[in-house]
């Protein structure tokens, strides 16, 4: 019989194999996917067991985490949650994580790579690890000016540190409350979630980042800039600019704002057309510089291109493939022309900046639980959208919107504002977006920032960049440069 | 892995050998080792979850030093040539078991506080004192049953009393259901599984009629298809236990338990006969078998698809072992440490789904080493049966040990989604009385019959009984 005795521990023995290579397939192998998989709470709850680390706005956290005694032990908390709602995001049990809180989740939660020895230490010592802190570029009095300016309105504030690239200021309206979000009572959590998403203003939505109207005349500095990079034409270089321009192979006209030629005799200067926004002048020059000089050039300073800041930014178009008349509508920020107000900032901040580019990033330190500093962010250069001589014009003629043109809301007494309005048509019925874009002090841009107000709640009353937006562009920039 | 490294199957005129050691000091080291442990992982339970030993830690460790050394003591006095390592080994599951329902206890009462109940009486202490019960019957196995042959006298007695207890579920009154199998007897205050001691009986009366059945059924058949096929009236033991399990499944909806007796009868028939012929039919009977429950019963249908498609089914029919496939995920390698991880969130986790709990805060490695002593006891009681010098005791002990290793593979399967799942408590940790005095009476079987076969004879007698073949 021990023969068959021995089978039958041969056949228990290959079962036993059977169950110790599986749970070594469940376990480690399979282990990462289960995880992730849907409806696993203990992903979030082990998250929620450990003191998240707080989202810094200078040394105030715009969102930190509280002790509970709930089954999530820790509450996420956010002051001022609506200001800084487009960069925290949120952080929920139910619906996860956006924004700051998802992108910098490893260093928020702990996880992170950089986190290692804590966690060495924290295992040791047996302390309840904690995450790290992340310190925002965000100036908290930039962004109170920006949110202040924009209540009652729909659109976006995007303002940035021209030699760095730093965002000092992203706001967004209308905007939502994260801490109903990511409250532990999550009926109460789901109802603020489905609220806000069928709200026809999005109010979710980071507009600085995703939304993307067409720029209309604050494209112009986009056209300047080729202008002058062309070599064939400088601030005083007499232009065309009647009252109305005939697009080429097209029946239409595309007429000024103000239904009147833009100078005597039909001419203008490019200053002069800066100045006072002329479509006609634009629309001509567009077509001298042709579509691909435009794209050229428009790409130099980010278009076309998707930037993480470190959330992904939609990706502000200009068109390639253009007949002559699109060219004259492109080259007026019209036609397929889009633009996130953080792209408008970029372009301000570029001719501040000597023509240098900057890419823009919203994290400015990561932290560890005990407030050390462990990775400070190094600016970075995108491009160099045109020459420092080229830029160093343009600004002046930017300042000379401000003090002569369409742009005189934007004025500060003591500083030289460079700026430049937009109106830009969004066909149909739909409201003109207002558009200012502003760079400031002329002679050492310290802010470049861009406003977009998508729907002022002013119907069909004819929109201005500078009755609309320059007050708030204004007011971003009154706030940074007191704050020193 | 388990296959037994038996030393030569010894013969009746092996009575020159020396005279083995007893091996009674080695069982006494294993002893505090596993009782180390088990305190150990009590201990940390209570370190972890409330910062502190637990309130009733000394009381504990008092009532088990008593216990397992008297346990200890007994095979010392009663069965002094017995394996040294069963012991142990039962005493290791039982206590990290004990460590995991008080853990899961302590859940319990977190989960009421938080919804301002009043905490449920922890379950420890009920299965404290069935280990207290299980024990000390485990102690009365050695004393009222000093030669396991005796046993065989009651061949019949074992089989109406084991096929009485299958079925008494059904009874009106006292059967009931519970997660949709009638598997528990309830009788005032208590409940009991009965079928956990049937498997005992079932074993004793299998072993018994095979002794005095074998030789028919292995040598009287006829040729089919190249296979010695047995004669129509010898085949009717098998298809009985076939039919018998059938309704088991049919009746108390209880697939497990089915299984668990079809394969130990197909065992002990192959081992009796050592024809595989009667695997090849036990496995066709089988497959019937499956097919048959999965054509007719809907809840045998829904088990394959959820262990086909977890998935899917992940928050209804397949939220338990999705549950659990979280619960092992979470613990990974290492585990998440005693008390910090989710087991309570796998429903049943005291009971069928105790291994996801401790595969989730011991990691893989701690439920491997779980794994393993499993497979020790079953390793130990295959060589207790190969060193059995007679018939009776070799079916028996290969049978007990069979048990016990579908029983485990069954439930440890089912939970890691290795097969579809089916009911069945996983012995000696699960939460649960009639199982814990069930697997330690097992336990005392298979130290009895592995004291008969190590002690040496006296010399000059030659054992009366069946020889090794």
């Amino acid at each position: 019989m021990n023969r068959a005795v021995r089978r039958i521990g041969l056949v228990l023995g290959v079962l036993i194999l059977a169950l110790l290579v599986n749970i070594n397939i469940q376990q480690v192998l399979l282990a990462n996917e289960t995880r992730n998989r849907a409806g696993n709470q203990r992903t979030v709850l082990q998250e929620y067991n450990r003191e998240r680390g707080p989202i810094l706005v200078g040394v105030d956290p715009a969102a930190r985490s509280i002790p509970t005694d709930d089954q999530y032990r820790y509450l996420r908390v956010y002051a001022n949650g609506p200001m800084y709602a487009p960069a925290t995001g949120f952080y929920s049990a139910l619906y996860g994580a956006t924004g700051i809180e998802r992108t910098e989740n490893d260093v928020l939660a702990g996880t992170g790579d950089q986190f290692f020895v804590d966690r060495v230490q924290q295992l040791l010592t047996g302390r309840q690890a904690k995450g790290g802190a992340v310190s925002l570029t965000l100036n908290a009095a930039a962004q109170q000016a920006a949110w202040d300016g924009l209540q009652g309105k729909v659109g976006s504030v995007t303002a940035l540190d021209p030699s760095t690239g730093a965002i000092l200021a992203m706001a967004s309206s209308p905007s939502f409350n994260p801490n109903l979000i990511s409250s532990h009572d999550l009926a109460a959590s789901q109802k603020a979630y489905e609220q806000y998403s069928t709200d026809p203003n999005k109010p979710m939505l980071n507009r600085s980042l995703v939304s993307t109207p067409p720029p209309g005349s604050t494209f112009k500095l986009v056209t300047t800039a080729a202008a002058l990079e062309s070599g064939k034409f400088n601030p005083n270089s007499e232009i065309p600019g009647p009252a109305q321009y005939q697009l080429p192979g097209s029946s239409k006209k595309l007429g000024n704002w103000n239904k009147s030629a833009c100078g005597a005799n039909d001419k203008t200067t490019l200053t002069g057309a800066l100045e006072i926004s002329c479509n006609s002048a634009f629309a001509w020059l567009g077509n001298q510089l042709g579509s691909d000089a435009l794209l050229k050039q428009a790409e130099k300073f980010g278009f076309n291109h998707s930037f993480t800041v470190p959330m992904r930014a939609a990706t502000s178009t200009f068109p390639n493939d253009l007949d002559p008349a699109q060219t004259a509508m492109s080259a007026i920020g019209q036609y397929n022309v889009t633009a996130t107000t953080l792209q408008m900032a970029m372009v301000g901040a570029g001719i501040g900046n000597g023509g240098k580019v900057m890419n823009p990033y919203l994290v400015n330190e990561i932290l560890s639980s005990d407030l050390r500093t462990i990775s400070t962010a190094k600016p970075s250069q995108f491009s160099q959208a045109m020459s420092a001589a080229n830029a160093n014009t343009e600004m002046q003629m930017m300042v000379s919107v401000v003090e002569n043109g369409t742009g005189t809301n934007a004025q500060i007494s003591g500083v030289s504002v460079g700026g430049k309005t937009g109106t830009a048509e969004t066909g149909g019925d739909r409201p003109a977006v207002a558009w200012f874009v502003a760079v400031a002090p002329a002679a050492n841009p310290r802010v470049a920032v861009a406003v977009s107000i998508e729907n002022s709640g002013e119907g069909g009353a004819e929109v201005s960049g500078n009755r609309l937006a320059a007050p708030i562009a204004r007011s971003v920039i009154e706030a940074v440069l007191n704050g020193q | 892995m388990s296959a037994p490294v038996a030393p030569a199957a010894p013969q009746a005129s092996d009575t020159e050998v020396p005279r083995p050691s007893n091996r009674r000091n080695v069982e006494l080291g294993l002893l505090l080792v596993a009782y180390a442990i088990g305190l150990y992982a009590y201990a940390n339970v209570g370190l972890a979850m409330e910062g502190r030993l637990p309130d009733n830690f000394l009381a504990v460790a008092g009532v088990f030093a008593v216990l397992l050394g008297a346990a200890h003591l007994a095979i010392r006095m009663m069965a002094s040539y017995a394996d040294p390592v069963l012991l142990p080994a039962a005493a290791a599951l039982n206590m990290i078991g004990l460590a995991m329902i008080h853990r899961l206890d302590l859940a319990d009462a977190q989960r009421a506080a938080r919804n301002s109940h009043s905490a449920p009486t922890p379950d420890v202490i009920a299965q404290m004192t069935w280990t207290a019960i299980a024990l000390l019957l485990f102690i009365c196995v050695l004393v009222v049953i000093r030669d396991h042959r005796r046993l065989q006298r009651y061949t019949y007695t074992a089989m109406v009393a084991g096929i009485l207890l299958l079925f008494m579920p059904l009874l009106p009154f006292i059967g009931t259901t519970v997660n949709g199998a009638r598997l528990w007897v309830r009788l005032g205050p208590l409940s009991f599984q009965p079928s956990e001691m049937a498997k005992i009986l079932l074993a004793i009366f299998f072993a018994g009629y095979l002794v005095v059945k074998a030789d028919a059924l292995a040598l009287v058949r006829r040729k089919f298809l190249g296979l010695g096929i047995p004669r129509g009236r010898d085949l009717g033991p098998i298809l009985v236990a076939w039919l018998v399990s059938l309704m088991v499944l049919v009746l108390e909806k209880d697939l497990g338990t089915a299984l668990m007796f079809f394969g130990l009868f197909v065992t002990l028939l192959y081992v009796a006969t050592q024809r595989r012929s009667w695997l090849i039919i036990g496995a066709v009977l089988f497959t019937f078998g499956c097919l048959l429950g999965y054509a007719l019963f809907g809840h045998v249908r829904v088990r394959v698809e959820v262990w086909l498609d977890t998935w899917t089914y992940a928050n209804d029919q397949g939220y338990q072992i999705a549950q659990s496939l979280f619960g092992l995920a979470n613990g990974g390698v290492l585990g998440t440490g005693w008390g910090q991880g989710y087991p309570q969130f796998v429903p049943f986790a005291k009971t069928d789904f105790i291994t996801a709990a401790l595969g989730e805060e011991l990691g893989v490695t701690g439920f491997m080493a779980i794994l393993v002593v499993y497979a020790i006891i079953i390793e130990r009681g295959l060589r207790t049966s190969v060193a059995c010098r007679d018939s009776f005791g070799k079916l028996l002990s290969v049978g007990l040990a069979t048990v016990l290793g579908l029983q485990m593979f069954v439930v440890v399967g089912g939970v890691t989604r290795l097969i579809p799942l089916t009911g069945l408590t996983t012995p000696f940790l699960s939460y649960g009385g009639s199982a814990l005095v069930a697997n330690w009476m097992i336990v005392a079987l298979l130290i009895r019959i592995s004291d008969r076969s190590r002690r040496p004879l006296p010399s000059g007698t030659v054992e009366v009984g069946d020889t090794a073949r």
